[in-house]
């Protein structure tokens, strides 16, 4: 029996699809595109010519899957992974469980609302294609592959049509959001656009970056790039600093991968302190400063 | 994550909800000098996720009623002192000639509240004002400078602080309250999330969860929840150059049962005017559940088309604009009860336990403070009769009577009510044994404390050719709005012939017991220590000296006393004799109202008619006025008490209630040959009572006003203690500030040469037309209006300042924009009719 | 220009997740519904591109008769009609992109059909790339950024460290997310029109699912015990001290 995990390279999501793989019953392998670096038994590294391209990618893992016969294939649950997982679902015309935490034979646990509820749900088909919810899955040991091997998919023209035709660089000037090691973010608690000069002021320190919950945006006080939720962008860094945020459902949908959460906020019983590590009890416009001059405070001695 | 302090395991009262009543109360108590204070609430600090945290937050000051328009400017008060109010102007306009004239009367009612900044617009003033409005769809508005939006959070937390400041308060957020302990009728600890504190006195502050609370301890707050919906659209291009939070008047538009109001750059658009949704107080989510507070719900958007049509009409500028967006919009929760009036006071249930419920953000600061008061001395400054919790039967806590009267109540929130104006739902549950004759002789009924009584009877139309020219007929459609001039004919055969009235609304209560007497004594104003057999009416008092209740009291026997009074207040009056029964068991009180009946014979053929049926002895020296006893007419025994309340000659019988039909019957038969009439409460209440200048409770007599200037210190004050006695001993060695006089109008011609007839509550001025205004501050204004068909005119009473209290005193008064002259016909209680009273004594 | 936006009816929740007995759906008798935050964008990009350049904006879901409210919602937006596949069924996304093909189908083609990236209750990831490739049509997913010009849509991806930028000609396939644009604020007008416009409503029986839903299920364990480093400003010290030890100070 075989399972086929697909891999992006240098993926941290990836490495945590493939421990799914690995708790599934079978040797085994894995696709990517290109070189990487991924524990599985064996590795099959296509070669695809240009940018990337969703459609070609799903096109070497459909052909992949014919030939090897697994029982599953298992997806990073990432953008890339559940894009060339659907294309292939579409492709195949079989059922497809995104962000999956469990699987019990051809049963599966899911992740709904941005995993705040989960499904549990029966696939029905002899093949399961399962992407790997975010963070469910400890990552092992980013060994190399057991054995590598090079596929040649047989690709169309069809294939590669939609494709990556030029890459821009992003508008913020700063560290982006997705990438920070500390994130300092902000809610309704800030209480204006001007509110958020004292968390840039730290999150500049920290070489961090600032984020905000929805209703900041809403309010126009912050742009969209800064939200960080279910619909925003979803970080993982080491620390992230919640400021003001009350802890909504899709607020914590995208901080629940930070290593560690500090919460601070006015209200003990606010919802965020129910999801942080650490909690400071108060006024955020008082404490943030305070925690600023401490750290340079820190580093000047 | 609590805050780290627990809970004290005692406290000498626990207030529950810390919206505007809960912050407010406990901060006048602290003021008032209460210490080991707790307030608990389930939700968050400042913002708990009540009705508060929602509120529209604008206060129009004016209202029909004297008691909520003096709540409101206490409020007021207590917004500015706080520096949360700002003063925007309001306009109430008027898409109608209909409500061009509630406009008009809603003038006269700020005056004789003593508001006087305010006017009647036109459309085109309205427009300089409001200049987003279109002044084309509006015949008007009434404009009151004083309205303005306060912020009732930020007071909250201010009032709270306060009480917090001087050591008498802990507050506890998050705190849920889980049960109430009772013992004996009486409250000894709560429970809480948190743990549990003794304490006897708990005040329920909870909103719309306030019957969740109160039935925790087996008592009642009879309210329910319903939707208010609001929408905020914005920004608007208008609005871009303002300053602060409001700069431009608040409008209602009263026809369409809505207001739009300016907040910052955008308009919130709030309604009343969509199908009643109600709710259920055991079915409002967790503050957790909750999307995004527990009293705000999903918007209905359906209910909402409707006015988002009416709004789009009054001001398209704002609205027909593409750029303006809806950007918020809920179903928000408030408070409604069956009669539109909050919940305050101790609960009739449960000793120690308060409610200060189904209170709106206008009148939250003042009913913390008039609540603190009661709690402290047993009564508030301001008169809280009409809010009286304890004003309730049984049938009226009912959740399908609360609920059928909210709903009918609500789309009349800006509505054009009529003084007299009848319910329609949940009719007819409280029938008189005469009810079936009633019907035949075709009743129109009124309703009275659930009790159908008839107001007069068709039957009686024959009499207007009677009495021909002496029935004045009215013009005006609005004074002939639950009226008829049967009353009037009725009223004349009672001073010819003899009238009978179904009285079975009274509240009729026994005092019993060694410990009656004491009891009695110790509750009403005059001397109960009389010969049995005696009939006495007393006011009772509150402390201070003012009018808690006035009622009569029979003495039946050495240790039995029966109590009857008004339908209306009757059981407030039950609590406030309970309340004050001994400790030591020797007094009880039981409640008789619907074991008898009550059947009023009046008129100069009573004894009469009477003595047909009888062989007692009713002859004037044998039955002398004020006193009563068991007579046998015919088959029945019958207490009989010979009083009036309408000046003549004649008794209130009373039977066990399965015998009031046959009374009926037999009183019907004997009167018969002497020309009896049925007659109604048209008479009783009104025509029979003004023309004798006798004062009503909750009209003449209230808080506001003592025995003295009420004209009614006759006799020698007794020697017994009795509530209210050292403040009524001090008013009467006091020169009075006011009279209660009666007056008579000499001219009903209006500018377009219908003839007007005031029907109350309108402000009395001099004939220079400046408000009257005496010593203590207080307004004159009519407190009771109506005909006196024997004098052949329209009779009004009101208390005056000693400088106009002169008979002969020329004054005008305001109805509906237009002044009338009057005259002071009596300054005292001398009856305008019958002056020497010789009637009842025939 | 003709666009079809698909949209599904969504519960706003609040902090916690209550479930019906029957453990099949959300407790939902306290909540207001809408359509998803990503789908909101795809409405507003295609009123933006027809009111620019002309044409049709027309709104698709599959859902109970209640959805009728979302899809006024959209013609609020200034969608111009709606179709209406009713059913009080939840589906899967296999089923689902079956039901929607037919509907599609049976329509005049549209140049650019949109969906959102995922959905906020289910989170399937597939229904709009299974339509594209049913229709044999290009897809592009989770777009950030879109232009329409010329036959042919430049397409913008949010990835680590920029945007990948597609283009395709139309007709196409698009998945959006939010941040795409910031939808407008509905004006009462808008309302008042929405309620005018036509939604044309057609029953539709749900297959048998392939991935069928057993139960849902609440996580467990949510709450954590966060150690309080202190009140006020006060704490600043032990915060920095926190940070010291995950070496990001």
């Amino acid at each position: 029996m075989t399972v086929l995990v697909f891999v992006e390279p240098d993926d941290e999501l990836s490495l945590q699809a493939v421990t799914l793989a690995r708790s599934l019953d079978g040797e085994v392998h894995g696709l990517s595109i290109g070189p990487a670096q991924a524990p599985v038994d064996v590795l099959h590294v296509a070669e695809i010519e240009g940018t990337y391209a969703p459609a070609a990618s799903a096109a070497a893992l459909v052909q992949l899957i014919e030939q090897l016969a697994p029982t599953a294939v298992v997806a990073p649950g990432s953008d890339r992974g559940n894009e060339v997982l659907a294309h292939a679902a579409a492709r195949l015309d079989l059922p497809m469980a995104a962000n999956v935490t469990d699987v019990r034979g051809d049963d599966v646990t899911r992740q709904r609302w941005g995993g705040t509820l989960l499904e549990e749900a029966r696939v029905h088909a002899e093949l399961k294609l399962l992407s790997a919810a975010p963070f469910a899955f400890p990552v092992g040991s980013a060994s190399a592959p057991g054995r590598v091997e090079t596929f040649v998919p047989d690709l169309t023209g069809a294939d590669t049509a939609v494709r990556v035709v030029e890459t821009v660089g992003a508008s913020t000037g700063g560290v982006a959001l997705a990438d920070a090691k500390v994130v300092v973010s902000g809610g309704r608690g800030v209480g204006s656009s001007e509110g958020f000069a004292i968390l840039e002021e730290l999150a500049a320190l920290l070489e961090g970056a600032v984020g905000c919950s929805r209703v900041v945006t809403s309010a126009g006080w912050r742009p969209h790039t800064d939200q960080v939720g279910q619909t925003g962008t979803k970080v993982s860094p080491d620390l992230y600093i919640a400021c003001g945020i009350s802890g909504a459902t899709q607020h914590i949908a995208g901080c629940k991968g930070a290593k560690k959460l500090l919460a601070i906020n006015d209200d003990p019983e606010a919802t965020i302190f129910s999801h942080a590590d650490y909690a400071v009890i108060g006024n955020l416009h008082e404490i943030v400063p305070a925690i600023t001059a401490e750290l340079r405070k820190a580093r000047g001695g | 994550m609590a805050d780290a302090s627990s809970l004290p395991t005692s406290a000498r009262a626990v207030v529950v909800g810390a919206g505007i009543v809960g912050n407010s109360l406990v901060s006048h108590l602290a003021e008032l000098g209460w210490t080991e204070l707790v307030l608990l609430d389930k939700g968050p600090l400042p913002n708990p996720g009540g009705s508060t945290g929602h509120a529209s937050n604008f206060i129009f000051p004016v209202d029909h009623s004297k008691e909520m328009t003096q709540l409101t400017l206490e409020s007021v008060r207590q917004y500015q002192e706080a520096g949360v109010f700002t003063q925007s102007g309001g306009i109430e306009v008027a898409r109608t000639e209909e409500r061009m004239q509630e406009l008009r009367r809603r003038v006269a009612s700020a005056k004789a509240w003593g508001i006087d900044d305010v006017s009647i617009l036109t459309p085109a003033e309205v427009k300089e004002l409001v200049p987003y409005i279109d002044e084309s769809v509006i015949l008007g508005g009434f404009y009151s400078p004083t309205v303005g939006i306060v912020d009732s959070l930020r007071f909250g937390t201010i009032a709270r602080e306060r009480a917090q400041a001087k050591g008498a308060l802990s507050v506890f957020a998050n705190t849920e309250v889980v049960g109430i302990d009772v013992e004996r009728g009486r409250v000894t600890g709560i429970k809480t999330s948190r743990g549990d504190i003794e304490t006897d006195t708990i005040v329920v502050c909870c909103g719309v969860w306030s019957p969740r609370i109160a039935r925790m301890a087996g008592a009642s707050i009879p309210l329910t929840p319903a939707v208010h919906q609001m929408i905020d659209v914005g920004p608007v291009p208008h609005f871009k150059d303002t300053k602060g939070v409001i700069e431009f008047p608040i409008v209602r538009d009263m026809d369409t049962n809505m207001y739009e109001r300016q907040d910052g750059s955008g308009l919130e658009i709030g309604s009343y005017a969509h199908r009643p949704i109600l709710h259920d107080p055991e079915d409002i989510p967790s503050n957790e559940e909750a999307a995004l507070s527990p009293t705000e719900f999903p918007f209905t958007e359906k209910d909402f088309a409707q006015q988002m049509e009416d709004a789009l009409e009054l001001i398209p500028d704002v609205l027909n604009d593409e750029s303006v967006g809806i950007k918020y919009a809920i179903n928000g929760l408030l408070s409604l009860t069956a009669d539109g009036l909050p919940l305050l006071g101790e609960t009739p249930e449960v000793k120690g336990l308060w409610s200060a419920a189904a209170v709106w953000v206008k009148e939250g600061p003042g009913v913390g403070k008039s609540v603190a008061e009661w709690m402290t001395h047993g009564e508030s400054e301001i008169d809280l009769q009409s809010s009286d919790i304890a004003r309730f039967y049984e049938h009226q806590r009912a959740r399908q009577h609360v609920r059928a009267r909210a709903a009918e109540g609500f789309n009349k929130t800006y509505g054009i009510v009529h003084p007299a104006e009848q319910w329609e739902s949940n009719r007819n549950v409280r029938l008189s044994p005469f009810h079936a004759r009633e019907r035949e002789l075709g009743a129109v009924f009124f309703e009275a404390a659930g009790w159908e009584r008839p107001h007069w009877y068709e039957s009686n139309a024959a009499l207007l050719e009677e009495y021909g020219e002496r029935i004045n007929r009215r013009e005006a459609e609005w004074e002939s709005r639950w009226w008829s001039p049967i009353i009037n004919a009725e009223h004349l055969a009672m001073r010819d012939r003899a009238a009978m009235f179904d009285l079975t609304a009274f509240c009729i209560f026994d005092v019993t017991g060694p410990g009656a007497l004491d009891v009695v004594q110790h509750v009403s104003m005059r001397q109960m220590n009389v010969a049995n057999g005696k009939v006495v009416y007393t006011p009772v008092l509150s402390p201070s000296g003012t009018f808690k209740s006035d009622l009569t009291v029979m003495k039946l026997g050495d240790e039995h006393f029966r109590v009857v009074t008004g339908g209306a207040h009757g059981m407030a009056d039950l609590k406030w004799y309970a309340d004050h029964l001994p400790e030591d068991g020797s007094a009880q009180i039981t409640d008789l109202t619907s074991a008898y009946t009550t059947l009023g014979l009046w008129g100069p053929r009573a004894r009469d008619i009477l003595v047909g049926l009888s062989s007692d002895d009713l002859s004037h020296e044998g039955f002398p006025f004020a006193s009563c006893r068991t007579i046998e007419l015919d088959s029945l025994r019958v207490l009989a008490s010979r009083i009036s309340y309408v000046g003549e000659l004649g008794w209130e019988l009373y039977v066990p209630i399965e015998q009031g039909a046959r009374l009926w019957d037999l009183v019907w038969e004997a009167g018969e040959p002497h020309g009896v009439v049925p007659a109604g409460i048209g008479v009783y209440g009104t025509t029979g009572r003004l023309e004798k200048c006798y004062r009503a409770f909750g009209f003449e007599l209230d808080a506001d006003f003592d025995v003295v200037e009420a004209g009614m210190a006759w006799g020698r004050v007794k020697t017994p203690d009795f509530v209210g006695k050292a403040a009524h001993v001090k008013h009467r060695e006091q020169d009075p500030v006011a009279a209660l006089c009666t007056l008579t109008v000499d001219d009903h011609s209006s500018k377009n040469g219908a003839k007007r007839y005031m029907l109350g509550r309108e402000p009395v001025l001099s004939k220079q037309g400046e408000p009257l205004v005496d010593a203590h501050g207080r307004r004159s204004y009519v407190t009771s209006a109506g005909a006196g068909p024997s004098i052949g005119k329209h009779i009004l009473l009101s208390y005056l300042p000693p400088e106009h209290a002169k008979v002969g005193e020329e004054l005008l008064v305001e109805y509906l924009g237009e002044q009338y002259p009057v005259t002071v016909a009596t300054n005292d209680s001398t009856p305008v009719f019958d002056p020497e009273n010789a009637r009842v004594r025939s | 220009m003709r666009i079809l936006v698909a949209v599904k009816r969504v519960p706003i929740t609040g902090g916690k997740m209550v479930l019906s007995e029957d453990a099949q759906s959300i407790q939902t008798r306290h909540l207001g519904f809408t359509i998803s935050p990503h789908e909101e964008c795809g409405v507003e990009e295609a009123v933006r591109i027809v009111e620019a350049q002309g044409g049709e904006v027309v709104v698709i879901t599959l859902g109970p008769a209640e959805a009728e409210d979302q899809l006024r919602e959209c013609m609020a937006l200034g969608a111009d009609r709606a179709i209406h596949l009713v059913s009080d069924e939840e589906w899967d996304a296999q089923a689902t992109a079956s039901a929607l093909l037919d509907a599609i189908r049976s329509e005049e083609p549209f140049d650019l059909i949109v969906f959102g990236n995922e959905s906020a209750d289910a989170g399937n990831y597939q229904v709009g790339i299974r339509i594209a490739y049913a229709l044999g049509l290009p897809v592009v997913t989770g777009l950030k950024g879109l232009t329409v010009a010329d036959g042919r849509a430049r397409c913008e991806q949010e990835v680590a460290g920029g945007r990948d930028v597609y283009d395709v000609p139309l007709p196409a396939v698009v998945t959006v997310k939010e941040g795409l644009n910031l939808p407008r604020y509905p004006s009462v007008p808008a309302k008042l029109r929405a309620n005018r416009k036509p939604v044309d409503a057609r029953p539709v029986e749900r297959a048998a699912p392939k991935l069928e839903k057993l139960r849902l299920v609440v996580p467990e364990g949510q709450g954590k015990q966060a150690e309080i480093l202190g009140h006020g400003p006060d704490a600043a010290p032990a915060v920095v001290e926190v940070m010291q030890k995950l070496g990001v100070a």
